[in-house]
């Protein structure tokens, strides 16, 4: 149940609870949140979007698995509790299950009253999608009152479903979710699969989709691999690798940097293009938030501006490098090689860092988001404007720009790899001078100002100064990313660098973990990797139409439930979570206390609610 | 021009209040002044203004001879004056050793390149600000030393952070430490302690101080003078004996007595 706190407190121990004893008000209102995000799924696009992508030949098609998965996961939600410390768990019981099947059904009732309502009402008008074709598809092609009655049993048999795998014993419920996943997933990364190893095509048909046989024997294996007991043995291994520490850890970080190292120079390698060109566009976003993060993660500066920099980067680098810069350059001005104009790229950003940043860090908190927000755009609009259309072409942007040549190798567009390579190899220093800057003493003083800039000023740290230097250190980084893209794209225009960019780029920092190396890493696999860049496609191709709907949708379960990120940075998670860090805290350090100072209980231990109130 | 920190007739108004007004103070080298006052005296204010959070409307504030007016707090904490905060104001999430690390930032250099570079230089001086750090925490025994130096400043009861500020207020190698109620919040034993630990930074440390406080047993036992103000005016200067006695000081505390009204 999404029983409350009280209520499983007041439950005494271990009871089974009736069948049919629910809160039947939660119930109603959690079905009715299922039925309008069904709707309004539907409503969107989605299912009828990508019912031609078949996942399973000819039986499940994308469309309609881009539905299924709501009502499963509200099943197993509403069925889920949260235990605390303290409290009395209700034992799992057939009235789980009913909750499941009772939310699925006023779920799938929602649906069943659109397949109605779009028979009776026509609002095609602002609702694109408001038309036979949904209705058709609801109804699994077989007519309105077939379709009517089989939303409502679907829904609530999955609900049931979901709902029903807090039943089973543990290893069991693992097998079925990973056959699951398995299935899904080798279904959904079909094209990135049979790029990564060409032989595998023997899994699918011509037209896209898994062959049922194949998808059986995935879900098997997937089935046999956890039942055998594979994933607790994955989840020890990483329990003992977490819990090593000194020397032995130290050597384990090494191993794992030297392998993944290893890896990301050998698996383009053996890939096709398609995944070359994945890792290049994640590499290019990495290199910018790596950069954000120093600005927003460690320096506490938020900059929605952040696009500016790329544009600086690749126009500079274009404008040095092309043969069709604007016509107003005048004769003595230089064409450079690649990493000649890099070099003059790097200055470039970093006094286009110095010069937007003066004006801008005298201000704090939304003042500074916004008014960044602003400069953002005005580089954009330089760019395109009729004033300097002489110097950068307007929206006809700037072509031919040749590849980066670096004699044994050639950067180029065309050779996704070349580019993966040049942007690890920057990815590489970038993450190198995150990592460094953070533990100096600008890196402290970027710290002390986000925590609290007034008493960072007064504690000596002259703020202006250690501000402006982050947002010129997130500039030149920027700028890398600038460079490599104009030699990739081999063109460059203003419209590369849109708002949406810097968006993006900010939504990578804060779904990876804020002022975490790592997490912007984990960021970018998941954010451009999986779900594609604002112009570059990614793993999920499919959902591109739907991406910023996806980003959307991420970005605010990300804030309810895990505001540190994937990855969370210690500190940052220690914000967030204080409550309960404070309480750990307490619980440890109380018996160190008592023997340091005699007065133990007053000066020595955590006050919780001071703690928590102070911060 | 002998003294330390010398106020030349200072007034702040906010608007159309008077927070501070024409205020002569001085502190000599070497001193404890207590400065005490009834709630809204302006004693916050006071400290405000020397560290340049706050600018004088007119006067003028010399330490060393040199003048304050004008500066930013972080100049002022160049020059040589520290202070902590009524409402303790660490740097809650960075841990104990880097909210004392932090605070060296204007006696110390090394940049970009040095941090890049990993330069001897930059080597030798992050160990000397650890160095330091951990032994301005050394300072409070062992409450802020061993396994605490890696734990967030979260974590710290009321007392240890007050403490913890002091530390902070120290790293940054002052001449002049203001404290701005050191002792709210403690108990009588922790505020004995305390006191005692304040004695030690001029005698110890060789810092000068000038220390609001409301605990009047802290102000008689530590100070050397002490400074009465209310309603942004000083009331009374002198010895504790003679302030606590005035019959000024006595009536901006308790209020006048019903029979003279």
């Amino acid at each position: 149940m999404t029983s409350t706190i009280e209520e499983t407190a007041s439950a005494p121990a271990d009871v089974t609870r009736g069948a049919f004893d629910l809160e039947w008000g939660d119930l109603i209102k959690t079905g009715a949140i299922l039925g309008l995000g069904l709707v309004f799924m539907s409503l969107a696009g989605m299912p009828t979007g990508l019912d031609g992508r078949l996942l399973i030949d000819p039986f499940l098609s994308l469309g309609y698995v881009s539905l299924l998965w709501l009502p499963l996961i509200v099943g197993w939600s509403v069925a889920n509790e949260k235990v605390l410390e303290g409290m009395v768990a209700t034992r799992k019981s057939a009235r789980d299950v009913v909750a499941g099947l009772v939310v699925g059904a006023i779920g799938g009732a929602g649906l069943s009253l659109l397949i109605v309502l779009i028979g009776a009402f026509d609002i095609r008008d602002p609702l694109v999608n408001w038309n036979e074709k949904t209705q058709a598809f609801l109804s699994f092609q077989r007519g309105t009152g077939f379709g009517v009655i089989a939303c409502i049993v679907v829904s609530a048999l999955l609900a049931g479903f979901g709902a029903s795998l807090h039943l089973m014993p543990r290893r069991v419920r693992r097998a079925i979710v990973s056959a699951l996943l398995a299935v899904i997933s080798v279904a959904v990364f079909e094209s990135f699969l049979v790029d990564v190893a060409d032989p595998l095509s023997f899994l699918y048909t011509k037209t896209g989709g898994l062959l049922p046989l194949w998808a059986a024997v995935v879900a098997a294996l997937a089935l046999a691999m956890t039942l055998s007991g594979g994933g607790e043995r994955i989840g020890q291994a990483r329990t003992n690798f977490q819990e090593l520490t000194g020397p032995a850890k130290t050597r384990q970080n090494t191993i794992l940097i030297v392998v993944s190292g290893l890896a990301l120079i050998i698996i383009p390698m053996i890939t096709g293009k398609i995944t070359q060109e994945l890792l290049a566009n994640v590499g290019i976003f990495l290199l910018l938030a790596l950069g954000l993060n120093i600005v927003v993660g460690l320096a506490g500066i938020l900059d929605l501006g952040y696009v500016a920099f790329f544009a600086v980067g690749g126009y500079t680098t274009a404008v040095l490098t092309s043969t069709n810069r604007g016509p107003d350059w005048p004769e003595w001005f230089p064409t450079l090689p690649w990493w000649g104009a890099f070099l003059v790229t790097l200055l470039m950003a970093g006094l286009v860092g110095l010069f937007i940043g003066a004006p801008v860090i005298r201000m704090r908190g939304d003042y500074l988001a916004i008014v960044t927000l602003g400069f953002g755009e005005i580089i954009r609009i330089l760019f395109l404007s009729d004033w300097l259309s002489g110097y950068f072409n307007g929206a006809q942007g700037i072509t031919n720009i040749p590849p980066a040549d670096f004699g044994i190798f050639e950067v180029k567009g065309t050779d996704p790899r070349s580019v993966f390579y040049l942007v690890l190899f920057f990815a590489v220093i970038s993450i190198y001078v995150s990592w460094r800057l953070e533990r100096s003493r600008l890196g402290r003083a970027w710290m002390a100002v986000r925590e609290d800039e007034s008493v960072a000023e007064a504690m000596g740290i002259n703020t202006v100064n250690v501000k402006l230097m982050a947002f010129v250190v997130g500039a030149v980084l920027a700028s890398f990313a600038g460079a490599i893209f104009s030699a990739k794209v081999g063109s460059i225009f203003p419209t590369s660098f849109l708002i949406l960019v810097s968006i993006i780029i900010l939504v990578i920092v804060i779904v990876g973990g804020m002022g975490n190396i790592v997490g912007v890493i984990v960021g970018s696999i998941v954010l451009v990797g999986v779900l594609g860049g604002p112009k570059q496609p990614g793993l999920l191709q499919e959902f591109s139409e739907y991406k910023l709907l996806i980003y959307g949708a991420l970005l605010i379960w990300m804030m309810l439930q895990r505001p540190e990120g994937l990855v969370p940075n210690a500190r940052r998670s220690r914000e967030l979570h204080q409550d309960e860090f404070l309480q750990d805290a307490w619980l440890k350090g109380k018996v160190d206390d008592a023997d340091e100072n005699g007065n133990g209980a007053d000066s020595g231990t955590v006050a919780p609610g001071l703690a928590g109130g102070a911060s | 021009m002998s003294h330390l920190l010398e106020i030349d007739s200072l007034s702040v108004t906010f608007g159309g209040l008077h927070a501070l007004k024409d205020l002569n103070f001085h502190v000599d080298e070497g001193e404890i002044v207590g400065v005490i006052g009834p709630n809204g005296a302006g004693k916050t204010t006071f400290f405000n203004m020397i560290s340049g959070m706050v600018t004088p409307t007119s006067g003028d504030i010399r330490f060393e001879g040199e003048s304050l007016v004008g500066l930013d707090p972080n100049q002022v904490t160049q020059r040589g004056i520290a202070r902590t905060f009524q409402n303790v104001r660490l740097f809650a999430n960075m841990t104990i050793v880097e909210n004392v690390m932090v605070s060296q930032h204007c006696r110390t250099k090394q940049g970009v390149w040095g941090a890049l570079l990993n330069t001897g230089k930059f080597r030798s001086e992050e160990q000397e600000i650890r160095q330091h750090a951990e032994k301005v925490l050394g300072f409070f025994g062992s409450r802020l030393v061993g396994y605490r130096l890696e734990q967030p400043a979260s974590v710290l009861s009321y007392a240890n952070r007050r403490r913890l500020e002091i530390a902070r207020a120290m790293a940054t190698k002052p001449k002049l430490i203001l404290l701005d109620e050191p002792v709210a919040g403690m108990n009588p034993k922790e505020s004995a302690e305390l006191t005692d630990l304040i004695g030690k930074l001029r005698s110890e440390w060789g810092f000068t101080i000038v220390l609001i406080e409301h605990d009047m047993n802290v102000v008689r036992d530590v100070s050397d003078r002490v400074v009465c103000l209310d309603h942004g005016e000083t009331l009374a200067q002198g010895s504790f004996e003679e302030v606590s006695n005035n019959p000024d000081v006595i009536e901006a505390y308790l209020g006048r007595p019903l029979e003279k009204t």
